[in-house]
């Protein structure tokens, strides 16, 4: 059966102009996956059933596999160059348009095979959400996990997983069950809660637009109904500002410094800072050209400003609001989990160049902490000198000169950055670690806070640290509970939830949290979102899952319903004390 | 009008629009940062039009590169006529370019001489390779879209091509953050393509809010008919359409499902026909 098509290119609304959301700029999804798993006959089917497809596409296609003498394929639409039909695998990254009630859509199809992977990381960096593909009928493959751990990195935040060709399984509910169970598993992991599973066959149009008549058991929506209900990532216009500068011009006897602002807003009278270096001044004028007049630009925006006071400032720089706000951190060292790319290894000490925004610098790999397989998570410790093409690693660059950065999970686009090896871009790395507050050309101890860390945790005999609760049990009852258990284990203890903090989001309570860990305390956050931030820029930070069953090598989850609140308590304690505790003597001398 | 009369939907597309604007200024400020020789190449249609335009909300007002023009000299007439005519209002340097050996030893399609695709391999793609070569570019800008065809999709906002302009498709650096391909080996050269982001419906709401100038044949030329892209007069047919404004076009675009370039004919002589003449170095 062909599923009716829901749009309005069929059912002709009153007038196109009358659908404001259909004005609104579209919302990116990437589809990924392992190889084969149906991801170009996802595309395809999803435009053919929302009336999508441009008139006569379906029949060439048709028309074409007649040639060629093979059956016609869905995926055939996506695939529109000839070599690719040939070889049956998306090559390349290709976006194509379409529409439901709702809202308008860019796919971003990204190809599966390994050897692409620089592709998927180009298509998968440019998207607001992602379906995540696993075939039915093959389960959890290296490459569902590894682009699970991408989409991670890369800082896709909504994550939706499509159990594809159930009708090669019978559409039997148990084989979702299971698949569902494994690779939730694997994700919680690494930190990602997927927004949920959908069973569907792509290729029969099962559960894409419509709903199947095969998967009674089935209680959620289509396809077509998790893209509607995917949101659009709001600009992060309440940030700190950092507008880095793109270049600058001399025009009519203006001096304009021209960029983006990548967080925040800057308006006319406001004075900035510009890192590295720390030079200030106030803004004078947003310049415009055949636009209205503005004073105030926000995060997204590509403008140009003149300076009232002019100082040297070059491509690079970033600028801050120099009061009220946070600014970005300086150094020249950079700690970022890294994947790599390049058919040369990126070997310790050998020269490569950073390109974060618009900074670039010079710079080495002086360490490599842990390299691992992002797909089984597993630590390759001998493998301390390189970095292989398809690795992950934790690293350490020392950059040439200082740069203004921040940590990812702080503000993203100023936290993550490029490796440029020779001629190519070659890798990608997210910050998940920033020195703020300590002026690039100052020692590394924060010798001008009036008390230091270790000073604190010799006072309180333990290190500060964050214990993020998620999952779906009774965290506050447990929060309550384990409060009690610590401070009675003789830690100095806090809480942070929302209750607390009026309307906070996640990004508020992690913040505050820090801030009561580096005051030396453990604090216990209780987060509005059941997730867990994959940076939380606290060298201490402990999720824990409350309520679900079965273990994970990264989060303790714990069950308090099952055991009682006093063992899930003693299970954390157990767990973080000597962490904590052991932490102290190593960690003064260290510093 | 104050704030709170423009409707909603108008607010939701004028933020899309401005959204779209940022990301191209962007791409265009950063190749005029990081090449030495940089030129823009102008086909004169509603694209390239939009993107001029870009250029000077750019860098407020000044066009500080040559625009390029491929001339096959088969253009549609008009077209030549509000190119000289624009060059002049808004002095900017402008650079034509035809293969004359080719035009005058009548080995064209229009001559009957040569099919439509070996006569844009020569008309175009050459004179194309000719007019950078000459200049000695190390970027040059064109205004492609994504949403154009199946080939172009897969495009990159800075694109490499080789010493002999071809372009490999199946190798493309990867290009994430904004952070685009910006080293390069001497001899090969970028295309950088501002639009990359935009749709046909896009383009005819940002001439509409802009008042941007564009051919006038692209609206209904009093019987009927339209053209909807430009090309050579030999090769490009017009729709029918009533459409005399760009807030006619938006409506009949939203509503129609036939493919922008389906009045292209060299597009459909061979199924990849754009294809071959893409990977081969035509824009």
């Amino acid at each position: 059966m062909t599923a009716q098509p829901k749009t309005k290119s069929s059912q002709q609304p009153a007038t196109p102009e009358d659908n404001q959301a259909l004005e609104a700029a579209p919302l990116r999804i990437v589809i990924v996956g392992h190889v084969d798993h149906g991801k170009s006959t996802l595309v395809g089917r999803l435009f053919h059933d929302t009336g999508s497809l441009p008139e006569g596409k379906k029949e060439a296609i048709e028309k074409s596999c007649e040639r060629r003498g093979v059956p016609f394929e869905w995926a055939f639409l996506m695939d529109a160059f000839k070599s690719e039909r040939d070889q049956n695998i998306t090559i390349d990254t290709a976006q194509i348009w379409f529409a439901t009630d709702k809202r308008r859509y860019v796919i971003i199809d990204a190809p599966g095979h390994k050897e692409f992977l620089k592709n998927m990381i180009t298509g998968a960096a440019q998207a607001d959400a992602a379906l995540l593909l696993i075939a039915a009928d093959e389960g959890v493959q290296e490459q569902s996990r590894r682009h699970g751990y991408l989409l991670s990195m890369l800082g896709v935040k909504q994550v939706f997983v499509v159990v594809n060709k159930m009708d090669r399984v019978g559409y039997d509910q148990a084989v979702f069950d299971n698949i569902e169970r494994e690779y939730r598993q694997y994700l919680s992991t690494i930190g990602v809660d997927p927004l949920g599973f959908i069973p569907v066959s792509a290729r029969d149009g099962d559960n894409v637009a419509e709903r199947s008549p095969h998967t009674g058991w089935y209680g959620g929506g289509t396809i077509t109904d998790v893209l509607d209900d995917f949101e659009v990532p709001a600009r992060d216009e309440k940030a700190p500002l950092r507008f880095y500068v793109q270049d600058i011009y001399r025009f009519d006897h203006r001096r304009i410094l021209a960029g983006r602002i990548e967080s925040g807003s800057l308006s006319v009278g406001d004075k900035l800072v510009f890192l590295p270096g720390g030079k200030e001044s106030t803004v004078q004028s947003i310049e415009t050209w055949s636009a209205p007049e503005k004073t105030t630009a926000v995060a997204g925006e590509s403008v140009g400003i003149t300076l009232s006071e002019q100082i040297f400032v070059e491509r690079g720089h970033v600028a801050a609001q120099a009061e009220g706000e946070q600014r970005a951190a300086t150094s020249n060292r950079v700690k970022a989990r890294v994947f790599w790319m390049g058919q040369k290894s990126l070997d310790v000490g050998r020269p490569v160049k950073i390109k974060l925004c618009t900074a670039e610098v010079p710079a080495k790999l002086a360490r490599i902490d842990r390299v691992f397989d992002a797909s089984t998570l597993e630590v390759h410790t001998s493998q301390k000198d390189k970095i292989n093409k398809n690795d992950v690693a934790e690293v350490e660059f020392v950059t040439e000169q200082p740069i203004a950065f921040d940590a990812a999970d702080v503000i993203a686009p100023s936290g993550r950055f490029v490796v440029v090896d020779g001629y190519d871009l070659a890798g990608g790395g997210v910050i998940y670690d920033a020195p703020y507050d300590v002026a690039a050309d100052a020692p590394a101890a924060p010798s001008h806070l009036p008390v230091s860390s270790e000073e604190r945790s010799r006072r309180f005999g333990h290190q500060g640290g964050v214990v993020w609760l998620s999952g779906k049990g009774p965290r506050l009852e447990f929060a309550r509970a384990l409060e009690r258990q610590l401070f009675d284990a003789g830690f100095a203890t806090a809480m942070v939830d929302d209750g607390l903090l009026e309307g906070a989001d996640n990004r508020a309570v992690l913040a505050c949290a820090r801030q009561l860990a580096k005051a030396g305390l453990l604090c216990i956050a209780i987060p509005p979102e059941r997730v867990v931030p994959r940076f939380a820029g606290v060298a201490q930070f402990f999720p824990v899952r409350v309520g679900r069953e079965g273990d994970s090598p990264d989060t303790l989850v714990v069950d308090p319903e099952q055991t009682g609140l006093a063992d899930a308590a003693d299970k954390v304690l157990a767990h973080i004390g000597p962490r904590l505790k052991r932490g102290v003597e190593e960690w003064f001398y260290e510093i | 009008m104050s704030l709170d009369e423009v409707p909603e939907s108008r607010r939701e597309r004028d933020l899309a629009l401005d959204k779209l604007e940022a990301q191209s200024v962007f791409v265009i400020r950063e190749a005029f940062k990081k090449f030495d020789k940089v030129g823009m190449l102008w086909s004169i249609g509603k694209d390239s039009s939009v993107m001029l335009w870009l250029v000077r909300k750019a860098f407020f007002g000044h066009i500080p590169f040559p625009m390029l023009h491929v001339d096959t000299q088969y253009k549609i007439p008009e077209m030549i006529k509000f190119r000289d005519e624009l060059a002049k209002k808004w002095n900017f340097e402008l650079i034509v370019e035809t293969n004359w050996e080719v035009y005058n030893s009548k080995k064209t399609f229009p001559e009957g001489n040569a099919t439509r695709v070996e006569c844009c391999s020569a008309l175009k793609k050459d004179a194309l390779q000719a007019i950078i070569s000459k200049n000695g570019f190390d970027a040059v800008f064109a205004g492609i879209r994504r949403d154009e065809e199946g080939t172009r999709a897969k495009e990159r906002y800075f694109s490499p091509r080789g010493k002999a302009f071809e372009w490999d498709f199946k190798d493309q650096p990867p290009e994430l953050w904004d952070q685009f391909k910006t080293d390069f080996e001497p001899g090969t050269h970028i295309r950088v393509h501002p639009l990359l982001h935009w749709t046909e419906v896009n383009i005819w709401e940002y001439i509409e809010r802009e008042g941007i100038p564009v051919v006038p044949v692209y609206y209904d030329m009093g019987d009927g008919c339209r053209y909807r892209s430009l090309g050579c007069e030999p090769c490009t047919s017009r729709v029918e359409s009533p459409a005399k404004t760009a807030e006619d076009i938006i409506v009949e675009l939203k509503r129609t499902k036939i493919a922008e370039r389906s009045t292209r004919a060299q597009d459909q002589e061979a199924e990849d026909a754009f294809e071959r003449l893409r990977a081969e170095g035509y824009m």
